[in-house]
């Protein structure tokens, strides 16, 4: 088990090097990064002491040095539009996101795993066909524009929910709903079909005719085996996280890394987006060894070696 | 025939010649600009009128027309986005599945690694290096794809590696290369048509969501996600230039993924999983 | 056979109903096992026997399969119309069976003491210390090396060999009147076969349980059973005692299958083979369902099912030639 972690952490940490090395090389794709940096009216003078002091001048395979050697010591640039520190910009919207996407998250699986294990017991009833119904809606329609339908109609038109920023428990309600369907969606469709598969499954006919109650049967045998895909397919949804919060945190006008990331875009905010994306890779290394934990204690075939 | 998702092809082909037919069926021009007829409802609403069907946005521009060219954004980035995403995951796929080895090993790690991190990012970061531009979009959305096709038709190609006549053009000495084209690449098409069709949809809500973030086509030319975002700041006054480009994205897509649900439950059930 | 009839298998019939249309799986099949033997139950994959084996115990894959015909009797009591309450409650302890596949039949995130704790524990509700000992004691009745350690080990920790014994234990746990036992050997290495036949023979003389006995494999019938049964697409066409069909079988299918065992203690010519395939379930001839393959047939066989024909003492053949001869 504990091979497992390290392994899973040296695989973090590559890569954590790997994307580095390639927001710095996409940087510098089409010449200097300091011409992104540069407002218009930039005289050559200008250009040439903005390199100077961003230790922009020398071949390359030095200016990676000094880019890793910065990055160790938590170092990542100057924000253009914030003129502060990148890093420290990112930690102090970090709060906001905090607020909503964990939480959302965790709605999302209380949802979706009844909604997906109902489906599978009473396949083709009405539960699975409202399930069904809700999972393929969820998937094709776009987060942004969701969030702006429910603005439309529920701060438009209804005027019941506040439209943008921060505040009360209100503000949270469309936010979490703009973000939380697709999750559901998911979610819902992946139990769904693994516990469709686990019902099938030998063991569970022996359970059966071991003439154990149907109750136990699906909740104590069922349920451990379907949850366990849910687990090992984390990784490709935490992709659609961090989408979703991007888009979420900009409908919403959310103050949060995810807008933190439009704004940068927006702006062209080049150290910025860089830091940016180099933090949500620690973010994501990190929540991925979690959750690789989580998976190798709940399968004993990883957890016990043979 | 009776089994065929009727709805669905009707949508697609319904994008698909508004796609390709857009300069002939649209109205009006869909950049102009029409200061005078800024803001204009639909036909439906007081106010509106046939000239333009869905409206007008901030620039006069007719919302219909701009629905037309939009769908032809989203079926070129589309039909690129697949060839390059995908044809790249294509041949790691099949290289990696044959050849085995230390190869496949790398080869996999790479693809763990790229599935791990969000592709977005980096789609981002190359709007703001690269600058906006087909170019930029196809390559950012490639790589959100590369890396899931060459997954799965690696899973295809170790399953065929097994079977005999594998070994039987091995034993009449054809190369690897021959053998991975003439023998392995047809045998596994049938799972990347399915794979194509199934991420049409992903494809496209891809570029919608860029292109709202504002990383994606450059205005003025009329992209699904950018006319959402336009309409954003006038969703109160003026609801139809965002919702409307939603409603279409979220039928295409809808049709697509039926569509494509529909085709793997013919060809290749067992990737059900995805 | 001497003693009481344990279970009475009277005209099961059990359909699948599905796309393509009605599948008679099982169509009228007859049988009694009685306390303390064993009855073999052979024919080729996709006879009906696991088939068979599931409406025994009335776990076939809903809604697709029904059993639409015919009496069940346990112990004089027809199980087929019992709540699904009491049946629940004769499954495991009346009734108990044995999977094929070892490696799927046991639950990858439990550990083997837990689930051999689940049967157990019905035994004794309530006390739940004594319930652990048993459990060893059970491992050690299968013969599982060092249970003490295995009932923390989990499934993927054991060899095949291993888990078919865990899985032996479950099943007689609370000694079962009735054991199916249903192709136990055949995922198993061929030296780890014998053994587990051998334990199964010794588990069953220790009690009084009924086995019946589920294979293709004909030599494995004349080392277990005392009885057997020969299916044929959805229906038996001999059956008798061990010894008589072995030494004088009468139909012709029989014959076949016995024929193409190869006997190493005799010198052989080739080994014989059966022509053909058995018909397709949706596709049945009207008469002997072995006719298209059988190199006896007439007419009379092709156009009308053959009657039941004694051949010796409780032996029977379902085939028109053995009348004929009788």
């Amino acid at each position: 088990m504990r091979r497992y972690i390290l392994r899973r952490l040296l695989q973090g940490l590559v890569l954590l090097v790997l994307v580095a090395t390639i927001v710095f090389f996409l940087g510098r794709l089409t010449g200097n990064p300091v011409d992104l940096m540069l407002p218009e009216d930039a005289t050559q003078e200008d250009r040439e002491a903005l390199i100077e002091t961003l230790g922009l001048g020398g071949p390359l395979h030095q200016q990676f040095g000094m880019f890793l050697a910065k990055a160790l010591r938590g170092d990542l640039g100057d924000s253009i539009r914030h003129r502060e520190p990148a890093v420290k910009v990112f930690f102090s919207r970090l709060p906001n996101t905090l607020k909503i996407v964990p939480g959302t998250m965790i709605l999302a699986l209380i949802l979706a795993i009844p909604l997906g294990i109902l489906s599978a017991l009473y396949r083709g009833g009405i539960i699975d066909k409202i399930a069904g119904a809700i999972g393929v809606l969820g998937i094709a329609t776009p987060n942004f524009w969701l969030g702006i339908l429910l603005i439309y109609v529920f701060s438009v038109q209804l005027g019941w929910l506040p439209s943008a920023r921060m505040g009360g428990p209100q503000h949270y309600i469309l936010p979490t709903i703009t973000l939380g369907t697709f999750l559901v969606a998911g979610f819902m469709r992946l139990i769904r079909s693994s516990m469709l598969d686990v019902l099938d499954s030998e063991f569970v006919k022996l359970a059966r005719i071991k003439g154990l109650s149907e109750t136990i049967v699906v909740w104590k045998h069922c349920l451990r085996n379907a949850l366990i895909p849910v687990l090992s397919l984390w990784g490709v949804l935490m992709g659609a996280l961090v989408t979703g919060a991007i888009v979420t945190e900009t409908v919403f006008a959310w103050p949060g890394i995810g807008r933190l990331t439009y704004e940068a875009v927006i702006f062209r905010d080049y150290p910025l987006l860089q830091a940016v994306i180099i933090l949500d890779a620690v973010l994501i290394v990190f929540i991925n060894l979690v959750v690789d934990i989580l998976y190798a204690y709940v399968d004993p075939r990883i957890r016990v070696a043979e | 025939m009776k089994n065929l998702p009727w709805a669905s092809l009707v949508i697609i082909v319904t994008m698909l010649f508004m796609a390709v037919f857009a300069p002939f069926i649209a109205p009006h021009s869909p950049i102009d600009q029409t200061l005078a007829d800024k803001l204009l409802p639909p036909f439906w609403e007081e106010g509106g009128s046939a000239k333009y069907l869905l409206g007008t946005d901030v620039f006069g521009r007719d919302v219909l027309s701009r629905l037309f060219y939009g769908a032809r954004v989203s079926m070129i980035v589309s039909a690129l986005a697949l060839t390059v995403g995908g044809g790249v995951g294509l041949v790691i796929g099949i290289v990696s599945g044959y050849v085995g080895g230390r190869v496949d090993n790398l080869l996999m790690r790479i693809v763990d690694a790229a599935l791990a991190f969000p592709a977005i990012l980096f789609a981002l970061l190359l709007a703001v290096t690269m600058g906006q531009g087909l170019r930029t979009i196809v390559i950012a959305i490639s790589l959100l794809l590369w890396a899931r096709f060459a997954r799965v038709v690696r899973g295809e190609v170790l399953a065929l590696k097994q079977r005999d006549f594998i070994a039987l053009a091995r034993v009449h000495g054809c190369s690897p290369v021959r053998i991975m084209v003439t023998h392995i690449l047809p045998n596994v098409m049938n799972t990347f048509m399915v794979l194509l069709t199934l991420y049409v949809g992903v494809v496209i809500v891809a570029e919608a969501s860029l292109s709202f973030l504002g990383a994606g086509v450059p205005p003025p030319t009329p992209s699904w996600g950018l006319m959402v975002a336009e309409g954003r700041g006038k969703i109160a006054s003026a609801w139809w230039i965002s919702l409307i480009p939603g409603v279409a994205i979220t039928l295409v897509v809808l049709a697509f993924n039926l569509f494509g649900d529909w085709l793997r439950d013919r060809l290749d059930p067992k990737l059900r999983q995805l | 056979m001497s003693g009481d009839i344990v279970l009475e298998v009277r005209d099961l019939h059990t359909h699948f109903f599905l796309r393509r249309g009605v599948v008679k799986v099982v169509d009228g099949v007859s049988f009694s096992l009685a306390r303390g033997e064993v009855l073999g139950l052979v024919g080729e994959s996709g006879c009906g026997k696991s088939v068979t084996a599931l409406s025994l115990l009335r776990l076939l894959p809903q809604p697709a399969a029904r059993t639409v015909q015919g009496k069940v009797l346990l112990d004089g009591e027809n199980i087929l119309t019992k709540s699904d309450r009491e049946m629940r409650q004769i499954r495991g302890s009346k009734i108990a069976m044995i999977l094929q596949d070892p490696q799927t039949s046991l639950n990858p995130v439990f550990t083997i003491g837990d689930q051999l704790r689940e049967s157990i524990a019905k035994l004794y509700p309530g006390q739940h210390d004594t319930v652990m000992p048993r459990v060893i004691e059970a491992l050690r009745k299968v013969k599982l090396a060092a249970p003490e350690q295995r009932i923390d080990q989990y499934p993927h920790q054991m060899s095949g060999g291993m888990k078919q014994r865990v899985v032996g234990a479950i099943a007689i746990s609370r000694e079962p009147r009735v054991l199916i036992a249903d192709e136990p050997t055949t995922a198993l290495d061929v030296t780890i076969q014998l053994q587990y036949l051998k334990l199964l023979k010794e588990l069953q003389q220790n009690s009084d349980m009924a086995i019946l006995f589920i294979t293709h494999d004909f030599g494995i019938v004349a080392k277990m059973c005392d009885r057997v049964a020969v299916m044929y697409a959805g229906r038996i066409v001999e059956s008798g005692p061990v010894r008589q069909v072995f030494d004088n079988p009468r139909h012709p299918y029989t014959q076949a299958l016995i024929g193409s065992v190869p006997k190493m203690r005799r010198q052989v010519g080739r080994l014989q083979t059966i022509e053909g395939q058995p018909p397709a379930f949706s596709d049945l001839p009207h008469g002997c369902r072995f006719a298209p393959r059988c190199p006896l047939a007439d007419d009379r066989c092709q156009t009308t099912y053959p009657s039941s024909f004694a051949v010796g003492a409780e032996h029977t053949a379902d085939c028109w030639k053995v009348g004929a001869a009788v």
